[in-house]
C-alpha cells in the first residue's frame, strides 16, 4: 500500500522538505510506494528575508519569488489550493469547493506566519512594514523621500518572523542616512516589549551598546496599544507616547487560523515536542519552521535544519524503523549592522549566541547566502 | 496558597523567555480593567520579569506563589 506524506505549506519549510524527500525517498517513490505532496494556497514561492533590502532601494520584490513549480522536484505532486479544514481523526486536509480531500498517512505543517496589523487600533492605517511585499514597496516610497522627522521602529509583539530583522532596521537606516549626509536631520527611535532591546539576552547585551554609540533612541517596555494615524503618535500599554514622521512597526503576528480550528496549539502555532517536531495534540503530525512552537526564531534557518531533521524521521517511518533524527535547536543568522557591515551568530537549544564582530566580508555573506538561497530551496545546499 | 480567584489564567510552563512576559501581556491587553490574571511560568527569568513589567505598565502584582516545579503570578490590570 502507498503510503501519502502530505506538506502543507510552500515556504522555506516546506520546499526544502519536499526536495529533501525527493531525494531521500528515491526508491520508493520510482516505485510507488510512497507518495509526496506539497500543497501551497499560490503557485509561488516567496524568499522574505528580501524584503529587508527593499526600503531601501536595494532589491525587489520579484528578487525573492520564483515559481514552486520551478523549484520542486518532479517526483513530487505540488498541488495549489487553499485547504479549509485539518481533520487530524479522519487524516485528510479539505478544501473549499469542490477539490476532493487530501487523504494522508503523515502530514507535515508548514503553514508559516501571517501577520496581524488589525490587533492594534491604528496600526494598519498609521504604520509601515517591511514584512510583506505591499508593505515593503509602499515603506520604500516613504522613506526614499524622507529627509527629515522622526523615524519610530516599534516591535509590537513577539513571537515575530526573523527576531535580528528590526535591530538590522535600525542599523540599516541610520547608516544610510549617515551615508546621505542626512543623519542630523532624521531621530531614530527603538521600542521593544520587553526591558532589553531583544528577546534573546545575550543579542540584547551586544546590540544595545551599538545602538547607544549610533544615536539611536531606545524604549523598552513598550506595548503598542494603540496608534493615531491623525495625530501621528503610537501608545503604549506602559503609558509612553511617541510622536512620530514616519512608523515602520513589525506588526503583531499569529499562525493559520486552521491550526486552531484543529486543536493542534493556539494562535496558530502547533504544540509540538520541541526535539521531534511531532504534534501533541495529534498523531501522525509534525509541524516545522514558525508553524513550530518551538520557542527558536521564527527564521529561515530554523525551518531547513528542521525540515532535515523531519525528512530523516519520515524516511525512518516509511521503512518501518524507529526514527531517531532529533533537532537541537540550531539556528544561524547574519546581521545586518549597516548597509556594508555584518555580523553572524549561530546557537542552538544548549548554547547561547556570540555575535561576531561585524565586518564588510559577514555582510558580503549575507548577501551570498541569500542570493545561493535558491539552491537551499531545491535541497542541493 | 492564595484565596485570589483569577478572572483569565495563562498557563506558559514550559515557554522560553521571554514567552511567559509576552503571554501575560497579551491577556492583559484584552483584559478589563480591575479583572486578575494569572500567569504559570516555570522560567526562572519570569520573577523579575514579570514585577518589573507590572510596576512599569502600573498593573498591580497582587501575589506570587512559588510552587514545586513553577510560579502563579495574579496581575490586576489597573
Amino acid at each position: 500500500m502507498t503510503e501519502r506524506i502530505v506538506i502543507l505549506g510552500g515556504g522555506t519549510g516546506g520546499t526544502v522538505l519536499a526536495n529533501d524527500l525527493a531525494d531521500r525517498l528515491g526508491p520508493e517513490l520510482d516505485a510507488g510506494d510512497v507518495e509526496v505532496t506539497l500543497i501551497n494556497d499560490g503557485p509561488d514561492h516567496v524568499y522574505k528575508p528580501v524584503w529587508l533590502y527593499v526600503p531601501f532601494g536595494e532589491r525587489e520584490p520579484a528578487d525573492g519569488r520564483r515559481a514552486l513549480d520551478d523549484l520542486i522536484d518532479d517526483a513530487v505532486d505540488l498541488r495549489i489550493g487553499r485547504v479549509s479544514e485539518i481533520d487530524t481523526d479522519a487524516q485528510e486536509l479539505r478544501f473549499d469547493g469542490t477539490a476532493p480531500a487530501a487523504e494522508y498517512d503523515h502530514l507535515v505543517l508548514a503553514t508559516g506566519s501571517t501577520l496581524r496589523p488589525e490587533r492594534i487600533p491604528g496600526l494598519a492605517e498609521g504604520g509601515h512594514n517591511y514584512y510583506s511585499e505591499s508593505g515593503a514597496t509602499a515603506l520604500r516610497d516613504e522613506l526614499l523621500e524622507f529627509t527629515e522627522g522622526e523615524i519610530v521602529l516599534s516591535v509590537v509583539g513577539t513571537p515575530h518572523m526573523c527576531p535580528a530583522a528590526p535591530l538590522e532596521f535600525v542599523f540599516m537606516v541610520d547608516d544610510w542616512f549617515r551615508e546621505r549626509g542626512l543623519r542630523e536631520d532624521v531621530g531614530i527611535t527603538y521600542t521593544y516589549p520587553i526591558q532589553r532591546v531583544h528577546g534573546n539576552p545575550h543579542i540584547a547585551e551586544w546590540a544595545r551598546p551599538i545602538m547607544e554609540e549610533r544615536d539611536i533612541a531606545v524604549e523598552t517596555f513598550f506595548n503598542a496599544e494603540s496608534v493615531d494615524p491623525e495625530a501621528e503618535t503610537i501608545t503604549s500599554m506602559e503609558g509612553t507616547e511617541l510622536g512620530y514622521d514616519l512608523l515602520v512597526s513589525i506588526p503583531p503576528h499569529g499562525g493559520v487560523d486552521l491550526i486552531e480550528a484543529a486543536g493542534l496549539g493556539d494562535d496558530g502555532w502547533v504544540d509540538v515536542d520541541k526535539h521531534t517536531l511531532e504534534a501533541e495534540a495529534a498523531e501522525n503530525v509534525y509541524a516545522l519552521g514558525d508553524t513550530a512552537d518551538t520557542g527558536v526564531p521564527n527564521a529561515g534557518s530554523v525551518a531547513h535544519y528542521q525540515a532535515g531533521v523531519v525528512g530523516r524521521r519520515l524516511a525512518s517511518e516509511v521503512r518501518g524503523r524507529p526514527p531517531t533524527a532529533t533537532y537541537d535547536g540550531k539556528t544561524l543568522c547574519f546581521i545586518e549592522t549597516g548597509m556594508d557591515a555584518a555580523s553572524f551568530v549561530e546557537f542552538d537549544y544548549e548554547r547561547p549566541p556570540s555575535p561576531a564582530p561585524p565586518s564588510e566580508k559577514l555582510h558580503w555573506s549575507k548577501l551570498a547566502y541569500n542570493e545561493s538561497y535558491w539552491l537551499t530551496a531545491r535541497g542541493l545546499l | 496558597m492564595t484565596d485570589i480567584e483569577p478572572d483569565d489564567t495563562v498557563d506558559a510552563r514550559g515557554a522560553a523567555c521571554p514567552g511567559p512576559l509576552m503571554d501575560l501581556i497579551g491577556a492583559m491587553r484584552g483584559a478589563e480593567p480591575g479583572a486578575v490574571v494569572r500567569l504559570l511560568s516555570d522560567n526562572e527569568q519570569s520573577l523579575t520579569d514579570v514585577p518589573e513589567w507590572a510596576e512599569e505598565a502600573g498593573n498591580e502584582l497582587l501575589a506570587v506563589e512559588e510552587l514545586d516545579d513553577h510560579a502563579a503570578f495574579y496581575v490586576e490590570k489597573a
